[in-house]
């Protein structure tokens, strides 16, 4: 594989894109390579990282345990939130969240050796660390949002059964698209590494209550301001048959994926202005 | 000469004056350090706030119409969250590799050359860092929290002394674990299976994802007294927000203490046995 590495670029259109796979592929084969030598770490993390989804599900159990309903939904309503919240969550961190370290790269000026390669810069910074081992929080997610739509009780109609596999999908879309508009913030400010989680990781935990219980600009900003509503609220809505408790009509559930396509164009444009602004720390 | 490790007490009398001058040095020196990362306190803060807000609103919603939930009142909830968030931030649960990071590349040798035992001197600037969080990351949820939300203030004078020491114990027993978990260094040569664990672990067992007087009585009971977990967090939350009256307040800091000084000694206790078999490499 080192040899189509080091290859240099040829002209021709089409050999030039299946170079490209390959470059690509190789690094995602080197990176499943090297996570997976050290056994036993990888294991730990593995389960390690499967606790954290455990233990947000968990929250929401325990909640349960000392009230009957949250917000005006009951827990197994409330199971169908966090489930597509969860499952979208662990698998747009999976294939995004690594962007994350973007703060890293520009400071230590490893962005420089990405941006001179002859492939693209963002799917070079997602694979250079893909975090395999995030796939267990991922499965784990999926088996509570597979727990949680099969014992809600939904009346099942064939436009259901198409958002129940389409809203997950748009969700995790439209994660991605949130990790990748905040990590562009530290092509400006390198130090906002904290920054991005508020957004992050509080759509997250945002996400996986009814928007009910949240009020006032709070609710205004992250429920309709970043569009977290269309996340899981209104697809859940949609899917249990349930009027909405604020009043929007019932089509809005099937909007989620027009929000993720929304969100991802987003992202295209704050990465690409991100990129021309980006000026090397020359270290 | 004999042993030349600084665990070993030193063969002339010990002057106490001199001793606690050392200390105050290193715990303003560890102040100073922090002070010098402004923009990350500032992010934080960010950070806490936003989190501060789902938190706040979750927990309102679960006392929902009642208004009172495992014991406490709304305003009750509101300054737990509130001084919660800003409490994070002051015993610092996550993110302390120092020791660790030490041991790894072999700096440690050096803080074992010092006449002034590692864990005293990593306490102290422990202290300096958790005073300069005081003054940064805790004044500013806590002063945020009421301008949103109707807060509870401690009806008794002698809570404010008592929330006081309640955190300085927190905060030394915190670095206690940390030090612990960090400590596994000396034996493992991959820290990140203990501090997964401990970060799992402490989050919600410590009361951060939702507070603890929400499970069953027995399990309380366990979490109390089995594990230092309650009494890094919960424990100064309780006493500040008055969950109790003023002999149980006074009754679980006492655990507070015990826990405290019990981990220090484990502390010492595994620094001795570390020092015995360790070989600093390289040179």
């Amino acid at each position: 594989m080192a040899e189509t590495l080091a290859e240099p670029a040829r002209p021709a259109e089409a050999d030039r894109a299946s170079g490209g796979l390959a470059a690509y592929r190789a690094l995602l084969r080197a990176q499943a390579r090297s996570q997976t030598a050290y056994r036993t770490s990888f294991v730990v993390d593995l389960v390690g990282n499967v606790g954290a989804t455990v233990f947000d599900v968990v929250t929401v159990l325990v909640l349960f345990g000392v009230t009957t309903e949250l917000g005006g939904f009951t827990l197994r309503e409330a199971l169908v939130i966090v489930g597509i919240s969860s499952f979208a969550f662990a698998t747009a961190d999976l294939l995004v969240g690594n962007i994350e370290r973007l703060p890293r790269y520009v400071r230590t000026g490893l962005f420089d050796a990405v941006l001179v390669r002859p492939l693209g810069a963002l799917p070079q910074l997602l694979l250079m660390d893909l975090p395999l081992r995030k796939v267990s929080r991922a499965l784990f997610g999926l088996a509570v949002l597979v727990v949680a739509v099969t014992s809600a009780g939904i009346d099942w109609t064939p436009g259901r059964l198409a958002l129940v596999v389409v809203a997950p999908v748009a969700a995790v879309v439209f994660f991605g698209a949130v990790f990748v508009t905040t990590a562009t913030v530290s092509f400006y400010w390198i130090d906002s590494g904290e920054l991005a989680n508020s957004v992050t990781y509080g759509g997250r935990d945002f996400t996986s209550y009814p928007i009910t219980v949240y009020d006032g600009w709070f609710r205004a900003l992250f429920a309709y301001g970043m569009g977290f509503a269309f996340v899981s609220y209104h697809p859940a809505l949609a899917l249990l048959g349930r009027a909405d408790p604020l009043g929007l009509p019932a089509w809005v559930g099937w909007t989620a994926p027009g929000v993720a396509l929304v969100a991802a164009a987003v992202a295209a444009v704050a990465w690409r202005v991100g990129i021309r602004h980006y000026r090397s720390t020359g270290s | 000469m004999g042993s030349v490790t600084a665990t070993v007490a030193p063969p002339t009398h010990t002057n106490v004056t001199r001793w606690f001058r050392t200390f105050g040095a290193i715990v303003a020196s560890g102040f100073r350090r922090q002070a010098t990362y402004r923009q990350a306190a500032v992010a934080g803060v960010v950070t806490n706030t936003v989190f501060g807000f789902l938190r706040c609103y979750i927990f309102l919603a679960v006392a929902g119409a009642a208004g009172t939930v495992a014991g406490y009142d709304r305003a009750q909830l509101a300054t737990f969250v509130w001084a919660g968030q800003g409490l994070l931030a002051v015993i610092l649960l996550w993110g302390w590799t120092d020791l660790a990071d030490r041991i790894r590349t072999g700096e440690i040798a050096s803080d074992l050359l010092r006449p002034v035992h590692p864990v005293t001197s990593y306490l102290a600037t422990d202290l300096g860092r958790a005073g300069f969080a005081a003054l940064s990351r805790l004044l500013p949820p806590v002063l945020i929290g009421p301008l949103f939300f109707d807060v509870y203030l401690p009806r008794r004078w002698a809570t404010v002394a008592l929330f006081a020491l309640s955190v300085l114990v927190a905060v030394v027993l915190c670095f206690g674990c940390r030090f612990l978990v960090n400590a596994t260094a000396y034996w493992l040569q991959d820290v990140r299976g203990a501090m997964i664990l401990w970060t799992l672990g402490s989050g919600v067992l410590a009361g951060l994802y939702f507070p603890l007087r929400f499970l069953p009585e027995w399990l309380q009971l366990v979490l109390w007294y089995a594990t230092p977990f309650p009494s890094l967090f919960q424990t100064p939350l309780d006493v500040l927000v008055e969950r109790d009256p003023a002999p149980t307040q006074v009754g679980l800091v006492g655990l507070q203490v015990a826990w405290a000084v019990l981990i220090l000694a484990a502390c010492r206790l595994v620094q001795r046995r570390a020092e015995r078999r360790l070989v600093v490499q390289g040179g």
